[in-house]
């Protein structure tokens, strides 16, 4: 049925751990090879740290499925060394469109502001992006992924976890010091644990339409509400490579799915979209349905659970594997330092706080875009369409219109890894956000800040010229780098002298822009987590309190 | 005064980093004030709504534009 990609096999290869008289021990291993799952592995195995990854299918995603990856989970996966290609695959846009009885009521941008290094979204189709994924798995020799290994049985105490694998040629065990579970929504593991993920089931059905065509669209996001081709319901177009185009149509809860996925059911409905005379084959089609739910707790002992496992959205706002990338790049550091004994067990429990908090806000927005494009009640309804004739005439209803909130970060301003501040600043540069990338010079010219960073701790410092900083300071700084918890000092002039200083990483600031999102003056630091979050800042540089603020982001406090 | 049909939600005191969360939240919380009300009781509460909302205004120009906007092409 694929026309334009074909699935890869990754060949099943018996492990010596099978015939071993012992049971392996492994230090991590990693449930699930999907983004996830192999955004951890990628995060452990390129800073050096063994994982093994067990999968129990032989091959990437089978249809296109999440095609939509956010800014964030692309700067994730570019300090994983892989979002280039993707990049360079995808279909980039920033523009949504949306639509109400045919007319155009009103569009956004996503990425209003130039000088960030990557776009706000680009389309995918998910077999794409984990092919480049495992691309870059094969590339480490930390990493080793098992294909064909499904887990069977899951066992653990303070000390340990047990695995029991089962493969063709039979099971066998292993044991880890930490499992990370990234098996999907409806995870075997969770469930074999006898853990519950748990919240709203709703009560419709979409079927998607993958479609290959040669059209003269713009790559951008069309929703559109009650159309005159599908009355009452909803509908939407992106562009995805390869000209494939995915269409959703929004079914109501009354259809059989296996009927409406059938070819010629779908073939008339696409016509009906896209118009009689357009050219096109018929990629991929399925019908879902879907829920908003939550494991309560994402840690449990030994076991991390992330992605889908965890936490589940409807599919409006991409905020399904952009959030599941978003939780290994905050759990994976924290793992590190606890292994490393570095930091106390309660660090991981910041891990659950943080994206539990982050989930709990994905969810809500998801279930608000849901409840906006499938009123339930006759008032929902009215409110939804008296929405969307007001977007015609007036800003304040286009900015109601909800077709999704698409993926954007949390906030964790209540996160108990920040130090609360203690002066003043403009912006959104607050303990808890996700910093923001901007242009910068340095020994190898134009670059990005966030690319500057390495998978430690930076101390942010801006400062107008290298007069600014004093012997003292810089001494300061040398101190800091020793600590026992990598931390690398980063400074960005913002003034016009192009001075550097010795032994420390200098970058200048292009047009004013890091010095703006920072809202920095002369002295203002800094202090960003390994996964690019700020967790505190100062109007000047002081060692005892960068210390400080050091032991409490790693829960050493 | 004219009628104000920019965007105009927000929590008092409270920093929004998201343009469109102060209005989502007052979105859901007008549905979730009909949850389980019948059409006709809806139209009770819609009605009293009005009311509430238009006392707090008060000025009778805006309310004439806003009810102007209301009706408009219907």
């Amino acid at each position: 049925m694929f026309i334009t990609y074909t699935n890869p096999v990754y060949e099943y290869k018996k492990s010596p751990d099978q015939s071993a008289t012992e049971i392996v021990h492994h230090p991590v291993i990693v449930v699930g090879a999907g983004p996830v799952g192999m955004g951890a592995a990628l995060d452990l195995g390129q800073y050096g740290n063994d994982v093994l990854v067990l999968d129990d299918n032989n091959t990437v995603s089978v249809g296109s499925r999440a095609v939509c990856y956010s800014k964030r989970a692309l700067e994730v996966l570019d300090r994983l060394g892989c979002a280039e290609r993707m990049i360079e695959k995808g279909v980039t846009w920033n523009v949504g469109k949306i639509f109400f009885r045919d007319e155009l009521v009103t569009q956004f941008d996503l990425l209003p502001e130039a000088g960030h290094k990557i776009p706000a979204f680009i389309n995918l189709q998910q077999y794409y992006l984990e092919e480049y994924m495992v691309d870059r798995l094969n590339e480490l020799d930390t990493v080793e992924t098992r294909w064909k290994n499904k887990v069977s049985a899951v066992e653990q105490n303070d000390d340990i976890v047990n695995v029991t694998v089962d493969t063709p040629d039979g099971e066998y065990q292993l044991s880890c010091d930490w499992l990370i579970v990234a098996d999907g929504a409806n995870s075997d593991v969770r469930a074999m644990m006898g853990l519950e993920s748990t919240g709203k089931v709703f009560k419709d059905r979409f079927l998607i339409a993958d479609i290959v065509m040669k059209a003269g669209f713009p790559p951008e996001r069309w929703f559109n509400f009650d159309p005159s081709y599908h009355r009452g319901q909803s509908t939407l177009l992106h562009r995805q490579s390869d000209d494939v185009w995915r269409l959703d149509f929004q079914l109501g809860w009354d259809k059989d799915p296996e009927e409406e996925k059938k070819p010629e059911n779908v073939i008339p409905r696409v016509k009906a979209m896209m118009g009689d005379d357009v050219d096109f084959e018929l990629e991929w089609a399925s019908v879902y349905t879907f829920q908003c739910r939550r494991m309560e707790r994402f840690r449990k002992g030994r076991v991390l659970f992330t992605g889908d496992a965890a936490h589940q959205v409807s599919p409006f706002g991409a905020r399904g594997a952009n959030s599941g990338l978003q939780d290994t790049d905050n759990l994976i550091w924290k793992l590190k330092l606890v292994m490393e004994q570095k930091a106390p067990l309660k660090l991981l429990d910041t891990y659950c706080d943080e994206r539990e908090f982050a989930a709990d806000e994905n969810i809500m927005n998801s279930t608000r875009a849901t409840d906006f494009i499938t009123p339930k009640s006759a008032a929902s309804k009215s409110f939804r369409d008296a929405t969307l004739e007001l977007s015609k005439r007036f800003e304040f209803a286009r900015k109601l219109t909800n077709s999704g909130r698409l993926s954007d970060t949390a906030f964790l301003l209540d996160s108990t890894l920040n130090t609360p501040d203690e002066n003043s600043f403009e912006g959104d540069m607050v303990p808890g956000a996700v910093m923001s990338d901007a242009p910068v010079s340095g020994q190898n010219g134009e670059q990005w800040l966030l690319d500057s960073l390495g998978n430690h701790f930076t101390c942010l410092i801006f400062v107008n010229s290298a007069d600014d900083i004093s012997l003292s300071q810089l001494e300061v700084l040398e101190t800091l780098q020793q600590d026992k918890i990598k931390l690398v000092p980063l400074v960005v002039m913002t003034g016009q002298a192009k001075t550097t200083i010795d032994e420390i990483h200098t970058l200048l600031d292009t047009g004013g822009i890091s010095k703006q999102r920072f809202d920095a003056l002369s002295g203002t630091t800094y202090l960003v987590r390994p996964d690019q979050h700020v967790c505190a800042r100062w109007r000047s540089l002081d060692a005892d309190k960068v210390r400080q603020s050091m032991l409490r982001a790693t829960a050493n406090l | 005064m004219e009628l104000n049909t920019d965007p105009n939600f927000f929590h008092p005191g409270i920093k929004m980093f998201r343009a469109y969360r102060a209005g989502d939240d007052f979105y859901e919380a007008l549905i979730e004030m009909h949850r389980d009300l019948t059409d006709e009781d809806s139209q009770r509460v819609n009605a009293r709504l009005i009311l509430l909302l238009a006392n707090q205004i008060g000025d009778l120009s805006v309310l004439q534009q806003a009810m102007d906007a209301a009706r408009n092409d219907i």
